[in-house]
């Protein structure tokens, strides 16, 4: 599962694929005319919208990729960077560098590939730009209350505009898709070329039926997260998901033991799981066992999965779902937390017993009793000194 | 095929969002090119004026959230392998060439002042929205950030509504 950074590829090789990244990057916008000045501005002045056409059909390509992975639970969408909104900032300077633009005739991407085959245009660009960072650092004091005015978070923008995904990456494309013929039609106009559009060749139709073919497909299908709880909710899914159950005994015996096998998943709400966590659980919502956060957890090798919850019900679920995702050794604790509270938890010897002997189950629960609350005690001020879980999004921007 | 002809936008652009999405799907962050003219200007800061650096808010502000040589950064890596590919580019489509491009009409002093300007404007600007037309307008729109999505229509906004001014320059 995607993002393959920071668990799959960790930092130092991830600048190793900055580098390759980079020549895939700066080959395409060179060949795709982006190392000339002219044709950057021709976009302003009507005599060349190739900027436009590249720099659309791009952004649309990604986002589409971007949200099919997401779809496909291939991408965990929590854990990339969405670049942050602060209202003001974004505008002003956006409206500087639009500004820039028209007079420099590069932005700084485009002025590095254009530098790199010799235009010395483009490097008086980059000297430029290079002054234009310094003054904004030796004058941070001045500009810091305009750049950090209007703080929204990282919101998306289907969310601000208060749509669904779908529908905004619909208009997005119907927007790119107008400006395409628009745009071809303006620029023969300007350049004096009559009655030449958009040439619609096999391989554009074979494309774009294949594109249609996979946004139909992604419309009718659920995507794996909405499939897989709806299958939950069915019994004959459950019970052929049959998992291990493992006893109250057992656990206890396996936490007292500080066994470092023992990975408890804990299935219950966060504000239980606040009030009384077992050592070594974490705690998970069922629907988020399929994000990368439990994924790394549970594709532990040699590691032995309880999954807890109230009454043991939603634990099966959970086990369920994680069989049904490919890991193994799963196990459900017997009657849930409920019965373990009862069974160890709050204990006590039966006054009769037979001629003073108690079982071993008996005295080892006795013992247990006494000695969990400790660990339990120690294991949440631990948990207090500041482990709190949260999700690393990858640091990324300019 | 004549080899100094430019791809085909669609496929340029088509090939560009799939260089764009392999980058998020593999580093979960995207493209960017401001950031490495930032690492730049801070390295060289840094290398010049230590003194400087320590007792200025920006350069510390700079330093909590990056720490270690500024140089080794993400989009340093990536910009400088865009110079090799850009270059592999212009090799084999034939266009290696020193040259100063400007318009038949435009003095030279004129251009160079525009290019100077217009680049210290982009350079200050891309700081001012976290990002410039890579990594705010492009990653940004990938991903469907509000901000980078505000930004990248500020810049092709201000753009249009500076070009009139600026006509002579170009056309």
């Amino acid at each position: 599962m995607g993002p393959l950074v920071p668990d799959l590829i960790g930092n130092e090789l991830n600048l190793i694929v900055a580098f390759f990244i980079g020549i895939a990057f700066g080959f395409v916008l060179e060949q795709a005319g982006f190392s000339t000045s002219k044709k950057l501005v021709g976009l302003f002045y009507g005599y060349d919208f190739t900027v436009l056409r590249v720099f659309f059909t791009a952004g649309v390509t990604a986002m589409i990729g971007v949200i099919a992975l997401a779809h496909f639970g291939l991408l965990d969408i929590n854990m990339i960077y969405i670049n942050p909104t602060f209202l003001w900032s974004a505008i002003v300077g956006g409206l500087i560098m639009g500004l820039g633009f028209v007079l420099g005739g590069f932005c700084p991407g485009t002025s590095i590939c254009a530098a790199a085959i010799g235009k010395i245009d483009a490097m008086v660009f980059i000297a430029g730009s290079l002054i234009g960072v310094l003054i904004f650092a030796e004058g941070y004091p001045m500009f810091e209350g305009l750049y950090k005015s209007a703080n929204w978070g990282s919101p998306t923008i289907f969310n601000t505009l208060g749509m669904s995904q779908s529908l905004f990456a619909f208009l997005l494309v119907f927007v790119a898709l107008a400006a395409f013929w628009i745009t071809t039609a303006i620029e023969n106009k300007v350049n004096g070329i009559s009655n030449k559009g958009i040439k619609i060749s096999r391989m554009y139709l074979g494309l774009t039926g294949i594109a249609v073919l996979i946004g139909l497909s992604a419309f009718v299908l659920p995507n794996r997260k909405e499939f897989l709880m709806n299958e939950l909710s069915d019994s004959r899914f459950l019970s052929s998901h049959q998992t291990e159950l493992m006893t109250s005994d057992e656990l206890a015996f396996r936490i007292m033991d500080k066994d470092q096998k023992l990975q408890i998943i804990d299935l219950r709400n966060q504000k239980e799981f606040d009030s009384l966590s077992l050592p070594g659980s974490s705690h998970f919502a069922l629907e988020n066992l399929l994000d990368k956060d439990a994924n790394n957890l549970l594709s532990l090798k040699n590691k032995i999965n309880v999954f807890i919850s109230n009454d043991g019900q939603t634990a099966k679920k959970g086990a369920a779902l994680a069989k049904e995702l490919g890991y193994s050794d799963i196990y459900v604790l017997e009657g849930g937390i409920n019965q373990f509270k009862n069974d160890i938890l709050s204990f006590k010897l039966p006054e009769v017993s037979n001629n003073g002997l108690y079982s071993d189950t008996y005295r080892f629960r006795d013992q247990a009793s006494k000695v969990l609350p400790d660990l339990i005690k120690e294991n949440k001020l631990k948990q207090g000194a500041g482990t709190k879980k949260q999700v690393k999004r990858v640091l990324g921007g300019c | 095929m004549d080899k100094t002809k430019y791809m085909n936008p669609y496929l340029a652009g088509f090939l560009l969002g799939m260089v764009l999405l392999a980058t998020i799907y593999i580093t979960g962050r995207g493209l960017g090119a401001s950031g490495a003219v930032k690492s730049a200007v801070v390295a060289s800061v840094e290398t010049v004026a230590p003194a400087h650096t320590n007792g200025t808010k920006f350069y510390n502000e700079y330093t909590d959230e990056h720490p270690g040589n500024p140089l080794k950064n993400w989009l340093v890596f990536e910009i400088v392998g865009a110079i090799f590919g850009a270059f592999i580019s212009g090799l084999i489509s034939n266009r290696l060439k020193f040259a100063f491009e400007k318009p038949a009409g435009t003095k030279k002093n004129v251009r160079i002042s525009g290019a100077l300007a217009g680049g210290a404007l982009f350079g200050f600007g891309a700081q001012l929205a976290r990002g410039c037309t890579s990594g705010a307008a492009l990653s940004g729109m990938a991903v469907l950030s509000t901000g980078g999505i505000i930004t990248m229509i500020a810049i092709f906004g201000g753009a249009y509504a500076f070009a009139y001014f600026f006509r002579k320059l170009w056309i």
